[in-house]
């Protein structure tokens, strides 16, 4: 594996080899290794065309944890907020000897644009691209899924997993939908009909409108963010009724299963798709998705540049 | 102009009966199963068919205003090459082609190049904002004597500004040439509407977009009495609209390009933007849908809405890329291996829909004739047992926006005769100078 653009660049096999990784590395950082030498000499450019905070800043810790040289490309302030294109800024870091590239752009399908016009020879790893996909997102929450309700399984057979939101200008949908049901696990998305697209029906997934009606059949509950902006293109009405249909308080957060979990890939919006006292229960493994993030994030760089999985067991 | 004879011998007329043709002073001098003259060049037609002249009713030359992605004179190369003796420039230029001025330049500077006749679209609003109606009659009054009308690129949304166009043109006979696009419906749209696009996160277009505007103009046309012709359509439902809309006697016509009748939206999933094209690529029941009203005659003609972009422009992401892909030189490869190989079309019905049908629509009167003795000699020649292989770095247009680069096409046009002159000799086009 060269690239990591899709989760369609995934078998089953890949994605529960990079989990595999990702379970070993947190168990040798536990042990106090903060930083492996993996990478050390490897330069890894993060490339990031649209504003991130969380992603970005998850790739560098990976990255540095596994000694690899970090530079950092951000919009503001760089050649590409002065009209440069995106072939121009990739044949720059290819002259600079980017052994990777982890790119954050507005464009659907920028990350592949990249990797197969081949202005650049290193691995592209895609950490979201316009509306299409976020794969490493969907690996750390596959990661945490396992984590918590896998009993020990390598994959998430049997799970049942709520998707609730914005599915149609989500990538984090797009790229879960895809690797979850890969693994095994049974998605239904919950939306209002104006916020899935059309085709959707094709997706491995169930849809329903009624998100009471969803909540005590699910392991989980991973809400996405909703943008103020969708009212003013008539997506729904207004805020409030948006939160009334399908934001997770804590009365519908009393009828999940006792083992179910709230997932958010974050930023929230607290009080529209989320309650703040939701987000901060017991049940919400919100923060740990950001601790795991940097674990999966190492095993994707580990996977990409190291040569494969690490092996279960090793130091 | 020099008066070179041409002796063609051997060429199957419109795929039919075998016979030589003479042509002389810009016209066809005999016709008739032995012709000899010593006189004249001859060239040996065995195994090829012979068509009259291709006739594009939608292509984009850019000049004035975008030079560097075509010319009149290199798109005139362009479409002999690929077999035309006539092109219709549309009207988007820079300044747009709303005023006597700016179309008479066009038609000049398609004179200066020689290679095909040029005739100017006229914009059908001024600047294409779909606000004031250009300047029309004088237009149709210039010397490129305009019947066209379109501001292609943009739809005439406003119903009663469409209205009041349909019924100016009726003056003097012309025909309102509608992008079918509703604006509202595709802010932001990018590829068509459907499963590929919502695994893509790419915009979606849908086909309602179109219908529902072939559908209002059609009830327009039949209203105030007057010629309506349907740009590039994509969709099955566009197709059962027009179909009902003739049935009623609706004065509609309809084009499709050849790429909609090849190419669906699934190639969408390379992300590569020389498949982003405006009417997006649709699906394969589309495309079968187009095939088959092109051969009942649902739609009358194939355009091929030519639009060519520079490198920049389509070697970046699928968002920022410009929607269009150039067409003029594997229009008739594609209407072979799309119509004529699956046995929808002879090569009689090719004429009619290539030829015969779009200058009819255009009222190009010396275009679209009968091949018989007496008319202009504008002439195209395709081997249909030859082959050849797309190359983009090879293509006369200046701009390499094609989608078939690395396709086997089957059919190669060899010659093309414009009035009688050799525009292209052995699949090499030979430049006015050098006639």
């Amino acid at each position: 594996m060269r690239h990591l653009l899709s989760i369609n660049d995934l078998s089953a096999t890949d994605a529960i080899g990079i989990l595999d990784t990702a379970t070993e590395l947190a168990r040798i950082n536990d042990g106090q290794v903060k930083k492996l030498p993996t990478l050390r000499g490897r330069t890894i450019v993060n490339l990031f065309a649209e504003d991130s905070t969380r992603t970005r800043i998850s790739f560098e810790a990976a990255a540095k944890r596994l000694s690899a040289d970090v530079i950092n490309f951000s919009a503001k302030g760089s050649s590409l907020s002065k009209g440069e294109s995106l072939k121009d800024t990739a044949q720059t870091l290819q002259a600079m000897g980017a052994d990777a590239v982890v790119i954050r752009h507005s464009a659907s399908g920028a990350a592949q644009r990249l990797a197969d016009l081949e202005w650049m020879s290193g691995s592209v790893i895609n950490a979201g691209d316009g509306t299409h996909e976020h794969p490493s997102q969907a690996l750390l929450d596959a990661f945490t899924i396992r984590k918590h309700l896998g009993k020990g399984a390598s994959d998430l057979k049997g799970l049942r997993i709520a998707i609730v939101g914005d599915v149609l200008h989500s990538r984090v949908a797009r790229s879960n939908v895809l690797l979850l049901s890969m693994l095994g696990a049974d998605v239904v998305l919950v939306a209002p009909p104006t916020l899935l697209p059309v085709g959707v029906e094709n997706w491995p997934a169930t849809i329903s409108y009624d998100f009471d009606s969803v909540i005590p059949n699910v392991d989980a509950i991973m809400m996405l963010r909703v943008q103020q902006e969708r009212m003013s293109d008539l997506f729904f009405p207004n805020s409030r009724e948006y939160s009334r249909y399908f934001g997770l308080n804590s009365e519908r957060m009393s009828v999940m299963a006792k083992h179910a979990i709230v997932m958010h890939p974050g930023p929230m919006n607290r009080g529209l798709e989320i309650a703040a006292d939701v987000a901060d229960s017991a049940r919400s493994v919100i923060v740990e998705q950001v601790t795991n993030g940097v674990n999966v994030r190492m095993a994707i760089l580990y996977v990409l540049l190291a040569g494969g999985p690490l092996e279960v067991g090793s130091n | 102009m020099t008066t070179q004879r041409f002796l063609l011998k051997g060429g199957k007329v419109l795929g039919a009966d075998t016979a030589d043709l003479l042509i002389s002073n810009g016209r066809i001098e005999a016709m008739s199963a032995s012709i000899t003259d010593e006189s004249a060049t001859v060239i040996d037609l065995k195994g090829s068919v012979v068509l009259p002249g291709l006739v594009d009713l939608h292509t984009h030359l850019r000049e004035p205003g975008r030079e560097d992605s075509e010319t009149v004179a290199s798109a005139s190369r362009a479409g002999a090459k690929g077999g035309f003796t006539a092109l219709s420039a549309m009207a988007n230029t820079s300044p747009v082609a709303d005023t006597a001025g700016v179309v008479e330049q066009v038609y000049r500077l398609g004179q200066e190049a020689g290679l095909v006749d040029v005739f100017p679209i006229g914009a059908v609003t001024q600047g294409l904002k779909g606000e004031q109606l250009s300047e029309i009659g004088a237009m149709a009054d210039s010397v490129a004597r305009v019947r066209v009308f379109s501001d292609d690129g943009n739809c005439v949304f406003d119903p009663l500004v469409m209205r009041r166009a349909l019924e100016y043109i009726k003056k003097f006979d012309g025909v309102i040439a509608q992008h079918a696009q509703e604006p509202r419906l595709t802010v932001g749209s990018q590829m068509n509407e459907g499963v590929v696009s919502s695994k893509l996160g790419l915009k979606g277009w849908p086909a309602i977009a179109e219908e529902a505007i072939i559908a209002r103009d059609v009830l327009l046309a039949d209203h105030v009495q007057s010629r309506l012709h349907i740009c590039h359509v994509t969709t099955a439902g566009g197709v059962e609209i027009i179909r009902w809309a003739k049935a009623r006697g609706i004065q509609v016509t309809a084009e499709v390009t050849p790429h909609h009748l090849l190419l669906t939206d699934d190639l969408a999933s390379s992300y590569d933007p020389v498949f982003k094209v405006n009417p997006p690529l649709r699906t394969e029941r589309d495309v079968i849908a187009l095939r088959e009203a092109l051969a009942d005659g649902t739609i009358d003609i194939v355009a091929t809405d030519h639009a060519p972009h520079t490198s920049e422009t389509k070697d970046c992401e699928w968002a920022e890329a410009s929607f269009g892909m150039i067409g003029l030189e594997t229009a008739l490869s594609i209407v072979t291996k799309t119509m004529v190989e699956s046995g929808l079309l002879d090569w009689a019905g090719v004429a009619q829909r290539m030829s015969t049908a779009p200058a009819s629509i255009g009222r190009y009167a010396h275009h679209g004739q009968q091949l018989v003795v007496g008319a202009p000699a504008h002439i195209t020649v395709i081997n249909p047992t030859k082959s050849w292989v797309v190359d983009r770095d090879l293509v006369l247009s200046k701009s390499r926006n094609t989608p078939y680069h690395g396709y086997e096409l089957p059919g190669l046009v060899t010659h093309t005769f414009f009035a009688g002159q050799a525009t292209m000799l052995d699949s090499k086009v030979i430049d006015k100078a050098v006639q």
